[in-house]
């Protein structure tokens, strides 16, 4: 277990260098979200937009920013052919465990820029600073483990860029309601102990999620 | 090291329902040799993948043994190096940082002298801080070969081991398969008469296709 983690982070490493050196994914989704913030600042002009309706706009960002990059994981490996080179060298649990750690890296990363733009561009008030972050990170956590397995999913198909949005609407759907209600709730200033049920649904979320995916990328990784 | 053995029984594989061969049968030991020969598009590469792991076969199946036990198939890839076409290495990494990933994946060590000396036998001695979208076709075959012997493998596979490589470069490889032939199993896919020679075994995939 020590060492398929210590390889897993091996596999991170590796993506954090590649992705510094190509700026494959990152260069692409920063500009991704510095437009669509933009047009909503745009769209919206003067007028005070409420705080409900801003938490949609963020979790808009949030989906479509990890749809245009987590989705690359490994269709990335996939388009240079490396698959089989990473195949030869390692097994299954420790791919999608390095792949996971790499994608939960650049979403914590983006969504912090994603947050930083809201609050200083769109005036977005957070009343319960605490509970809204717990609630991000339980979402994040499950919006990246759905992503990455569907990411190895769609690495094989033809169509590959139109197969991520089919796949991952109706798995992420539980997720998103739950997830842009309770960041409403925290945003408005309610207290952490009324989000309890939203929390345990997010907890539940994550640990299926990342427990399946585990156990199934074995048979997703092997053609 | 222990004793190894891969078995294939009646393997055939099928690609969206056209065949490719059928029931291809081999056994081979610890210093054995095979070469699987047969014309382009015959089925030599997916027989090549099916026996290292990457693919499934249809039908049939085939076996690793170690001193008599059946080795789980995603432990396969422990004993088995690779050399071939459709194996890429990362581009955006330099031929160092390539094998020592793939080393440190296999190993705990950092295994620096172990690189440093396989950089130098495949004739990569100070280009290994290159980074690999500016080696030549050959010298990427040249770091290819490296990483197949990285993890010194029980089992070690080329498909068509001598592409891009010039006369220095065919002459490490054949190095490279004369001492596996002393140290384990080799099996080349090739139709090269030269490297038909580097083995004792054949099997014409062609023989196998209706």
């Amino acid at each position: 277990m020590k060492g398929a983690f210590r390889r897993a982070l091996i596999i991170f490493r590796k993506d954090i260098k590649s992705e510094f050196r190509t700026r494959y994914v990152l260069n692409a989704l920063l500009m991704f979200v510095l437009v669509t913030i933009s047009i909503i600042r745009f769209a919206v002009g003067d007028e005070k937009i409420d705080d409900e309706i801003l938490t949609g706009l963020l979790w808009i960002a949030v989906f479509f920013s990890a749809s245009g990059g987590l989705s690359r994981t490994f269709v990335k490996e996939e388009e240079k052919e490396t698959t089989s080179a990473l195949k030869l060298s390692s097994y299954p649990a420790e791919v999608i465990g390095g792949k996971l750690i790499f994608n939960l890296a650049l979403s914590f990363a983006l969504n912090i820029f994603i947050l930083i733009l809201f609050v200083g561009i769109m005036d977005y008030d957070i009343k319960n600073a605490g509970a809204f972050l717990l609630i991000m990170i339980l979402g994040n956590f499950g919006l990246v483990s759905a992503s990455t397995i569907i990411s190895a999913i769609i690495s094989k198909a033809n169509s590959k860029g139109t197969l991520y949005p089919v796949l991952s609407f109706p798995i992420l759907l539980p997720l998103l309601i739950t997830v842009i209600n309770a960041t409403k709730l925290a945003c408005s200033g309610v207290e952490l102990k009324y989000l309890t049920g939203d929390m345990q649904i997010l907890i539940s979320y994550d640990v299926v999620v990342t427990a399946v995916s585990l156990m199934l990328f074995k048979f997703v990784w092997e053609d | 090291m222990n004793s190894i053995r891969i078995l294939c029984r009646d393997i055939s594989k099928t690609f969206s329902g056209k065949s490719v061969f059928k029931n291809v049968n081999f056994e081979l030991s610890d210093f054995q040799s095979l070469c699987i020969t047969g014309r382009n598009g015959s089925g030599k590469s997916t027989l090549i993948k099916i026996i290292s792991g990457l693919i499934h076969p249809s039908k049939g199946k085939i076996v690793y043994e170690i001193e008599g036990n059946e080795l789980p198939k995603e432990s396969w890839f422990e004993k088995t190096g690779l050399i071939s076409p459709y194996i890429n290495l990362y581009e955006e990494l330099s031929g160092y940082e390539n094998l020592d990933f793939f080393y440190r994946l296999r190993s705990r060590d950092d295994g620096k002298d172990k690189i440093n000396g396989l950089l130098e036998a495949v004739g990569l001695k100070g280009k290994g801080n290159e980074l690999l979208k500016n080696y030549s076709s050959g010298m990427k075959q040249r770091l290819k070969l490296a990483f197949s012997v990285l993890h010194d493998p029980d089992i070690l596979v080329m498909d068509e081991p001598r592409m891009n490589l010039d006369s220095a470069g065919i002459e490490i490889m054949n190095e490279i398969a004369l001492r596996q032939k002393e140290r384990g199993m080799l099996i080349i896919a090739t139709n090269d008469e030269e490297d038909q020679r580097l083995c004792e075994k054949f099997l014409n995939i062609q023989d196998f296709v209706n």
